[in-house]
């Protein structure tokens, strides 16, 4: 277990450079979401519709599944099933190894970081090389994504410019984002033209017709599902929709919640194989990975119609500050700080959920209506019930027995009263031992020199 | 148990308080006056070029870019190739590579977004690395071929969807915004996007 969104937060508060991207960041993808939200007259129905679908699928998961991989199979392509991000892993290292693959070529996938595909295929002897542009300038820096849509946010250009000049050669560059992203181009080309295995995530998996959805801008995602002669795919089993015509809703939502286009340049719709046309055989692994402990929790369920947009990430003032890395999950930000914590059964990320100060701007800006802070505040209770005894809950017990005895009261507040010299004030600032948490990020108020009651008894 | 077993029983449990099933929501989009025109405004919007003409002028279009070698599909109307093109028999990633440009039909397009769709299968729009390899797509487009919105589009696009068709959506040439959130047309897609809209 880490040690927590306090901490983390603590260290990316400290970097400066880091606050100046990501303010620039998010207020520039706000203002473009706000502007081409607008101009559809019908968002608030697109949302509930949005919605709707979204609930519908989870309601009807089991059969919807089942009818999905029917009909991948029927159009030529192979199902796997995962219980955990091992067993994906598993799935894709054995289709390379079948197929005497020691490279593959990934399409930016957060199912795939949320496993750990990388590792494992390493560990297997098979490298992948992340092809989305953002996703190449962290691997080839062995950082961490920082953003669900521009993950490299927290790199500047000249950061990125020694990264390439050191990583891929490039001697002679400026740090022009135009030639940057010539370089990178150049690099992958060879890589796509060569590459034999694709591997990608997939935003939409649709049960009547088994069609796979990733949704893109660079063409990357185009050619890791197109080039190569095999393709696997690993899908959260969250991602099905029931039919083909709900992509009507879901290609208007996501692109202007997302990058606040109208559409994205590219978007993929598959279904199995096509001879004579791109991959000549095709796997689709379903991930559960903690899906189904999510869709138990009645209040949280509502967590798995996220489409990953990243919407709530660029109006909250949490992550605007502290930046991706400090939620210390695949997932930041505030669909983060609900989604974290559920996949791990809360056994880990527990100050995730407490990582808001419940604004409510996620909620509104959500293209699906998850409410994100009823879910917070759900969660909260569920990690306080589970710290069951410890000192805090003691402490609270105690103070609660005070508040409940008039005497007791009374003589409590003489005494604090007592602390009001200079001395005893500095002290007051920060309350002591197990309740120390309550003074680490509000200031104690000044007791004052009269109470209430004694005020009552001598003016009355 | 098998992992597909143990996955599809563990959602059926979690389901045991039966959320139900909510009912659909209707969305209509508000009716567009002019789609063509819309249409060519807002591929112009993410910089693309827009050229329009009649059919029989495509060819004259087509030679007036000086694109060079164009990969073509093998059913593309003759009146439409300008000399030299190359026909795509199942030329290899690297031949396509080799190539200046492509020039293709598409399903259908999109006015409210400025999207071009094409289907793998679909009259003179040929597989799917035709229109991705090559540095440079020319897309021819018919007027009577663009929709208003994406809801209508999805609708028309059922069939192909059944039938398996792979369909590609574009709009505008490929891009990022990785760096700095600043734009760069032309990453690994085509760099650059020529929309003939003929009529």
């Amino acid at each position: 277990m880490t040690a927590g969104f306090p901490v983390a937060a603590k260290k990316a508060l400290a970097d400066t450079q880091l606050r100046r991207n990501l303010g620039h960041a998010t207020r520039t993808i706000r203002d473009k979401r706000a502007g081409v939200v607008g101009e559809v007259a019908d968002w608030e129905q697109l949302r509930e519709a949005g919605q709707a679908i979204k609930d519908e699928a989870l309601a009807r998961l089991p059969e919807l599944l089942e009818q999905l991989e029917g009909s991948v199979q029927a159009a030529g392509g192979q199902v796997h099933w995962a219980r955990d991000g091992a067993e994906a892993n598993a799935a894709v290292a054995a289709v390379a190894k079948q197929h005497g693959v020691d490279e593959v070529v990934k399409v930016k996938s957060i199912t795939t970081d949320e496993t750990k595909l990388n590792d494992a295929l390493a560990a297997e002897g098979i490298g992948a090389v992340e092809t989305d542009l953002a996703e190449l300038i962290v691997q080839l820096d062995n950082d961490s994504p920082s953003h669900i849509l521009v993950p490299a946010i927290h790199r500047n250009r000249a950061e990125i410019r020694d990264l390439f000049r050191r990583k891929l050669g490039a001697t002679d560059l400026s740090d022009d984002p135009a030639a940057l992203t010539a370089v990178a181009r150049e690099h992958l080309r060879r890589k796509f033209l060569e590459a034999r295995m694709g591997v990608s995530g997939a935003n939409f998996g649709v049960a009547e017709t088994g069609t796979v959805s990733v949704v893109e801008s660079e063409g990357n995602g185009r050619m890791c599902t197109t080039l190569p002669e095999v393709l696997v795919t690993v899908m959260g089993i969250e991602k099905v929709l029931p039919r083909w015509r709900d992509l009507e809703v879901f290609l208007q939502l996501l692109p202007r919640s997302s990058t606040g286009e109208r559409m994205n340049p590219y978007t993929s719709l598959w279904s199995g194989v096509r001879a004579g046309d791109g991959p000549q055989e095709f796997h689709l692994v379903l991930l559960d990975n903690g899906r189904t402990d999510v869709l138990a929790d009645a209040v949280g369920r509502q967590s798995l119609r996220c489409i990953r947009c990243s919407a709530c990430l660029n109006v909250c003032p949490v992550y605007a500050r502290a930046g991706g890395h400090a939620y210390e999950s695949v997932y930041p930000g505030p669909i983060g700080a609900i989604l974290a914590p559920q996949l791990a059964r809360l056994e880990d990320s527990q100050t995730l959920p407490f990582a808001s100060s419940l604004c409510g701007a996620c909620a509104d800006v959500c293209p699906v209506k998850i409410d994100i802070p009823e879910v917070l505040v759900h969660l909260r209770g569920e990690v306080v019930d589970r710290k069951g005894t410890d000192a805090e809950a003691v402490a609270m017990r105690a103070l609660a027995g005070v508040f409940g005895d008039r005497k007791r009261y009374e003589r409590a507040q003489s005494l604090a009263r007592a602390g009001r010299s200079p001395l005893g004030r500095g002290l007051a600032k920060r309350l002591p031992g197990p309740i120390a948490a309550w003074t680490s990020s509000r200031e104690l108020p000044e007791v004052p020199e009269q109470t209430f009651r004694q005020w009552w008894k001598e003016t009355r | 148990m098998t992992a597909r077993e143990a996955v599809l029983e563990r959602a059926r449990r979690a389901l045991g308080d039966r959320p139900e099933v909510p009912a659909a929501v209707s969305v209509a989009p508000a009716p567009v006056d002019d789609p063509v025109g819309l249409f060519c405004e807002r591929v112009s919007d993410y910089r693309a070029t827009v050229h329009r003409c009649s059919e029989d002028e495509i060819a004259a279009r087509v030679r007036e870019l000086g694109a060079g070698r164009l990969a073509v599909p093998g059913d593309l109307p003759e009146s439409w190739r300008p000399e030299g093109v190359v026909v795509d028999d199942a030329l290899s990633a690297r031949a396509l590579d080799e190539v200046d440009g492509t020039l293709t039909a598409c399903e259908l397009a999109i006015a409210e977004t400025g999207t071009i769709v094409l289907r793998s299968g679909g009259a003179a729009q040929g597989r799917r690395a035709l229109t991705l390899v090559p540095d440079l797509h020319v897309c021819v487009v018919a007027e009577r071929q663009v929709l208003s919105s994406v809801p209508e589009a999805i609708a028309a696009l059922e069939e192909a969807a059944r039938d398996g068709d792979p369909l590609t959506l574009v709009s505008g040439p490929s891009a990022t915004s990785d760096i700095e959130l600043s734009r760069v047309e032309g990453v690994h897609g085509p760099r650059t996007l020529h929309v003939i809209v003929s009529g």
